[in-house]
């Protein structure tokens, strides 16, 4: 079975896993404490997971062949269409749960309606997504009430956080003519359903964080089309070294 | 982290229902909720429960290990406290 625009919509919603899975990834042996260090890792499991099921998914819906590896560690920067969002560097820990709390209030509405989609293996990565979503927005909330509630140092750095990722959250909500047809098809969503949802969950964190939102601006998009920001290559060369210099190992 | 910002929780699992919650270890957080977060992610991430408590180590009120011989060395000669010592009628079965 070839379906290229499902294809390219699978990959999407995979290279969004797998990047912010690296992103996460880099916390290892680094968090602030023992505690953090493997809840951030959890969650970049649970999103290696949803990445496993996409990219297999993804091969066989392009029927040429490929493996999920093939797929992950064997397209350049190019090639790779995550939103900008999940790339961003981790920066400061502030920085990490931002970007963590504004994808993951966008994934969890997104996986819920998605368990009603026509194809039945995205359906069904969604009912098991879902539930991993959820806790990774009540992590990260919990997290950003805290730091921007905390002291006069956790709350600025919140808020830089918050102003330096704001233009890069319009891009989850971008509609191209992949994701319209397919929305037609009953396969995918239309994330302008999503939006009243992401900005209630948005505003009730800031609200709780004391940090007011930003104003609507210009929002930066290109992920979904292959032109990302210059970090995502420094994040893919570490990522696909071992596959590029040992093509095919495994363990 | 300092031990004031952020001190230490006793985590309890239940492994299923009908058992009772066991101790499983201790954690690091700033309040319940992050204490509730940070067992989960340590405790539980191989399936060893659906249920969770966390506890103030500091709220706990421990024995004195000086007072071991006072506390628990008179049970010691008390075998007839074990249901073991009375002979039961054959109609009452297990107990």
């Amino acid at each position: 079975m070839t379906d290229n625009v499902l294809y390219t919509y699978v990959v999407r919603l995979a290279d969004d896993a797998i990047i912010l899975s690296q992103r996460l990834s880099e916390w290892c042996g680094h968090a602030s404490h023992i505690e953090e260090d493997v809840a951030l890792s959890n969650i970049a499991l649970d999103l290696i997971g949803q990445a496993r099921i996409l990219y297999s998914h993804a091969a066989r819906l392009e029927g040429k062949g490929r493996t999920e590896d093939d797929i992950c560690f064997f397209r350049v920067e190019r090639q790779y269409t995550n939103c900008l969002l999940v790339e961003q560097p981790n920066a400061d820990f502030a920085v990490t749960i931002t970007r963590q709390l504004f994808f993951s209030a966008f994934m969890l509405p997104f996986w819920t309606a998605l368990k009603s989609s026509g194809d039945v293996i995205l359906s069904g990565l969604a009912a098991k997504a879902e539930k991993e979503v959820a806790y990774h927005l009540r992590h990260s909330s919990e997290w950003f009430i805290r730091l921007g509630d905390g002291t006069p140092e956790s709350h600025s750095r919140i808020e830089a956080a918050v102003d330096g990722l704001w233009m890069y959250t319009g891009e989850l909500f971008d509609v191209d003519e992949i994701t319209a047809g397919l929305v037609k098809r009953g396969l995918a969503i239309d994330p302008e359903t999503l939006r009243s949802e992401w900005n209630e969950t948005i505003n009730a964190v800031l609200a709780r964080a004391t940090i007011s939102r930003p104003d609507d601006c210009w929002m930066q998009i290109g992920g979904r089309s292959g032109e990302h920001t210059e970090h995502l290559g420094h994040l893919l060369s570490p990522m696909q070294y071992l596959q590029r210099s040992y093509p095919g190992e495994t363990w | 982290m300092t031990e004031n910002i952020t001190p230490i929780w006793e985590v309890f699992i239940r492994a299923r229902n009908g058992n009772a919650h066991r101790h499983a270890g201790s954690i690091h957080a700033a309040d319940a909720e992050m204490a509730m977060q940070a067992a989960r992610d340590i405790y539980t991430r191989r399936e060893e429960g659906n249920s969770l408590w966390v506890v103030r180590s500091s709220d706990i009120h421990a024995s004195d290990p000086g007072d071991g011989g006072m506390m628990f060395d008179p049970a010691a000669d008390k075998i007839y406290r074990h249901p073991t010592f009375y002979e039961l009628p054959e109609d009452v079965g297990n107990m």
